[in-house]
């Protein structure tokens, strides 16, 4: 029997630029058994709510995220907005759902870029980052922010995108696709990505389900499970069907995050056709006094906010869920049996982020 | 097809727990979190279950130094919930598959929303 040792994988390693820990057990050359650790940069976030006003906590949760800043500051204000029976306006709603799906865009570029770098294909990686740029500028056009938007608050947006802006958005849409496409071709047809990412730490349907993954982890091996299905935002009008994959490997994961990149540009593309025309909020009026767990589908899964509210201007708590620590399990499963050197793919196949988790 | 979304929550007996996650693993559902408040002196422990969209909620309410016993036996991802559960909050959790004995997450700051734990003593999970 071979000897095992254990390696050190993080919390500083080259793949991830956050601290996330794996003491990797392994015979050879083989990983046999994997204990992660967090909390590294455990910021406390959730308790700041007892200390900001309920409207000003908006700022905060949008923090918690340097890439879904804006679904955590969605979801957060349908939770609010469900506890105090506030019905936003449409085109505040299809406002946040044209944002939401620029933020699905970037940040799945982003990770297409850093899974290419990953695997050493630099020209990919730059590519990729190059396409997320220009999803960047429209963010930061439209909002103001490239990384913070600052547009969702309690009862609506705080900013519209006039019809002059929306259409050439809408121009811009079909050139943009096509790049996308051509950088998806090889993520999903070239013969080195196919021969580095399939059969590699496949989860299946039974085990992502039962070990409570979320998001493209759960949905790469046959999980038909996306939030954007319960119709919140304005998508419950445009329609809307998860991208599934069954394989469950490296490759699935992939594939499910370069076809959700396709989904996106589909959906802002429906949403810029059918937005209408009306008030982008509603007065806040009173405070919120109730209880809520506010879900929303990030780019990386499910992400919960439990907030409770006790009739004064602060909630009680609020307790984030982010989807980087439910996958957290499902990649303790994944990596056993696969080589030390596949291991930075395997980590980032779940594309994890520590800024949420260390909320 | 929009999928209607339902939540509903039910309070649990301390010693009814693992029999009620139990019922609810056998129904089909997946943990979906596990997380604590602080009510006042005390704590509610939430453990969130999805099946299809539909939200379940087990509540137990639990003094500070009462032990918990861990769910990890049936749903084996619930280490991370439980870990932390501890290790911010100070209660002691029983029988966690994976128990990192309060270094699952190392804020400078022992079980930093401890209502009477804050600051640090040993861990006690058993």
């Amino acid at each position: 029997m071979p000897e095992r040792i254990v390696v050190p994988f993080g919390p500083q390693h080259p793949v991830l630029p956050e601290p996330i820990h794996l003491d990797l057990v392994l015979e050879d050359e083989k990983v046999v058994d994997v204990i992660p650790s967090i909390g590294y940069i455990h910021r406390g976030l959730e308790q700041l709510v007892q200390k900001r006003e309920f409207t000003e906590y908006v700022y905060v949760a949008e923090r918690i995220c340097g890439i879904c800043s804006f679904m955590h500051a969605l979801c957060y204000c349908q939770g609010v907005e469900h506890i105090m029976g506030i019905e936003v306006p449409d085109r505040a709603k299809y406002l946040r759902t044209i944002w939401s799906e620029c933020s699905r865009l970037h940040s799945h570029l982003l990770w297409l870029g850093l899974f290419a770098d990953g695997m050493g294909f630099e020209n990919l990686f730059m590519r990729s980052w190059q396409l997320r740029e220009s999803v960047l500028d429209v963010l930061e056009d439209t909002t103001g922010g490239r990384v913070i938007q600052g547009t969702c608050k309690v009862g609506g947006v705080r900013r519209d995108i006039e019809k002059g802006k929306l259409d050439e958005m809408h121009r811009a849409l079909d050139p943009f696709e096509e790049k996308c496409r051509e950088i998806g071709d090889v993520f999903l047809n070239d013969d080195t990505v196919k021969y580095r990412l399939q059969g590699l730490s496949v989860l299946s349907k039974d085990e992502a389900y039962a070990l409570g993954a979320v998001g493209p982890t759960a949905r790469a091996s046959g999980v038909p499970m996306d939030h954007r299905e319960t119709g919140y935002a304005a998508y419950g009008d445009l329609g809307f069907k998860p991208v599934v994959e069954t394989a469950g490997d490296c490759y699935a994961r992939c594939a499910v995050r370069v076809k959700e990149v396709y989904a996106s540009i589909d959906l802002i593309r429906r949403a810029i056709e059918q937005i209408p025309e009306g008030p982008l909020d509603v007065k806040v009026k009173g405070t919120p006094d109730g209880e809520y767990f506010s879900r929303v589908e990030q780019p990386r899964g499910e992400v919960i906010h439990y907030l409770r509210g006790d009739g004064t201007k602060h909630l009680a708590r609020a307790r984030i869920r982010t989807p980087t620590l439910a996958n957290i399990p499902p990649l303790v499963k994944m990596l056993p049996g696969a080589q030390l050197a596949d291991v930075p793919v395997v980590v980032l196949s779940i594309d994890p982020c520590i800024s949420c988790t260390e909320r | 097809m929009t999928v209607n979304e339902e939540q509903t929550t039910i309070s649990v007996a301390l010693e009814d727990l693992t029999r009620e996650v139990e019922a609810l693993h056998a129904g089909g559902y997946r943990l979906v979190q596990i997380g604590c408040t602080d009510i006042g002196g005390a704590y509610e422990i939430n453990y969130s279950f999805d099946k299809d969209y539909q939200y379940r909620n087990l509540r137990l309410t639990v003094g500070p130094d009462i032990e918990v016993p861990s769910i990890s036996g049936i749903y084996w991802g619930a280490f991370v919930y439980e870990n932390e559960m501890h290790d911010l909050f100070g209660i002691p959790v029983t029988g966690i598959n994976i128990d990192f004995k309060g270094t699952f997450i190392r804020t400078a700051q022992k079980y930093p929303f401890s209502v009477t734990r804050r600051g640090g003593d040993p861990c006690r999970n058993a």
